[in-house]
């Protein structure tokens, strides 16, 4: 198991990498001449292309995120591995379920754009 | 009476030796500072002239059997091969047992679950032929056989494993020198158990959790890259065992 969550971890950085870089060359884009929510879902709603590229992003940091929290807490807690296992797994669930939560609210088509 | 005209007009070092266990208590010593002197020739001079049952441990005072080591000024350290003027610090010489290792007395360690921890990581040795066969055909030029040969000469004194600080926070780390030793069998075609060797490395307490920062490298004081290795076992983790 040890060698398929350390694979794991290393293949889900390669594919966060080129994730992060094009989120930050966004950011980068999209604030240039101020950032407003109006701004950003128009550019999100209803895109099929965003939806997965930020699912895409979701799904591998709510992998590689718990296992380096589990790295950390079996390095600095006595906790049983057992007990950490069973934390990282959870917290794993969290990060998918409140990410695929935004993503969704980002990227489906409104019928009203509140503000 | 003829002087010892290495000792005259000499300074004399300050020494604080570790004495007890746990809750011991550094004691210092004023010893005469020589031109030509390691840390092991001082440790040697206090016990033979101040301190008759100082605990300590060295066997070939040579550099080869790996017994003496110590920590040094705050360094894990082999002893018989630092020279007392390469480590001083200010003038004071600060002589404690080797981190990460339960303590017996004074300066020596219990050695045992550093030994362990090469039967963690495979490193026994498995051969596959018996004495009436010819002895495998090995290239020495081969990658394979070069990144086993690099790594062989460990001489087990557990500098690595005291300089290493994932071994401190995770008892059940292999550690450098084990995960070397089964670097160095993983590569050779004779080593009958490469996968299990392979597999027990990366077992629970295994490479995966090394930080790769290579502590147990810069201390290996006959330059051996115990990270190296690790990461020679890491990279394999993914391109599957290296051709032999
Ligand atoms: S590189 Fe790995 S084995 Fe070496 S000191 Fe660092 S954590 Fe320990
Ligand atoms: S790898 Fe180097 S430091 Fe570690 S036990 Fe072997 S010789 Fe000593
Ligand atoms: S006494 Fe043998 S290595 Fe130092």
């Amino acid at each position: 198991m040890e060698r398929s969550l350390f694979l794991t971890q290393r293949l889900t950085a390669m594919a966060l990498g080129p994730l992060v870089l094009v989120h930050l060359g966004l950011i980068l884009f999209a604030v240039k001449g101020g950032l407003t929510a109006e701004e950003i879902l128009l550019r999100t709603q209803g895109s099929v292309g965003w939806a997965l590229f930020y699912g895409a992003f979701v799904v591998m940091a709510s992998i590689h995120g718990p296992i380096g929290l589990r790295n950390v807490l079996r390095e600095w807690t006595d906790l049983t591995t057992g007990l950490i296992n069973f934390v990282t797994a959870g917290f794993g669930f969290l990060l998918l379920f409140v990410g695929i939560r935004a993503v969704l609210a980002v990227t489906q088509t409104a019928t009203q754009i509140s503000g | 009476m003829s002087l010892d005209k290495s000792v005259v007009n000499v300074s004399f070092l300050e020494v604080k030796v570790w004495r007890g266990k746990d809750d011991g208590e550094l004691v210092s010593y004023q010893v005469p500072g020589r031109e030509n002197q390691t840390v092991l020739d001082v440790v040697s001079e206090i016990q033979r002239s101040h301190e008759p049952s100082l605990a300590y441990r060295y066997a070939c005072r040579v550099g080869v059997c790996g017994s003496c080591a110590m920590t040094v000024n705050g360094m894990p350290k082999w002893t018989c091969r630092t020279h007392v003027k390469k480590v001083m610090d200010d003038g004071v010489l600060t002589i404690e047992p080797l981190r990460n290792l339960p303590r017996i007395k004074d300066l020596v360690c219990d050695l045992s679950p550093f030994i362990d921890t090469w039967q963690q990581a495979g490193a026994p040795f498995c051969g596959t032929k018996t004495r009436h066969e010819a002895p495998a055909n090995i290239d020495p030029e081969s990658k394979a056989r070069k990144a086993a040969d690099a790594g062989l000469q460990c001489i087990n004194c557990a500098v690595c494993y005291s300089a290493c600080d994932v071994v401190s926070w995770n008892k059940d780390y292999i550690g450098p020198a084990g995960l070397n030793r089964a670097w160095t069998l993983v590569n050779d075609a004779r080593h009958g158990e490469r996968q299990s060797t392979f597999d027990k490395a990366f077992g629970s307490g295994g490479c995966g959790s090394c930080h790769s920062q290579g502590n147990c490298t810069r201390h290996c004081p006959i330059g051996l890259s115990p990270s190296e290795s690790i990461a020679g076992l890491k990279k394999s983790a993914l391109f599957g065992l290296p051709k032999v």
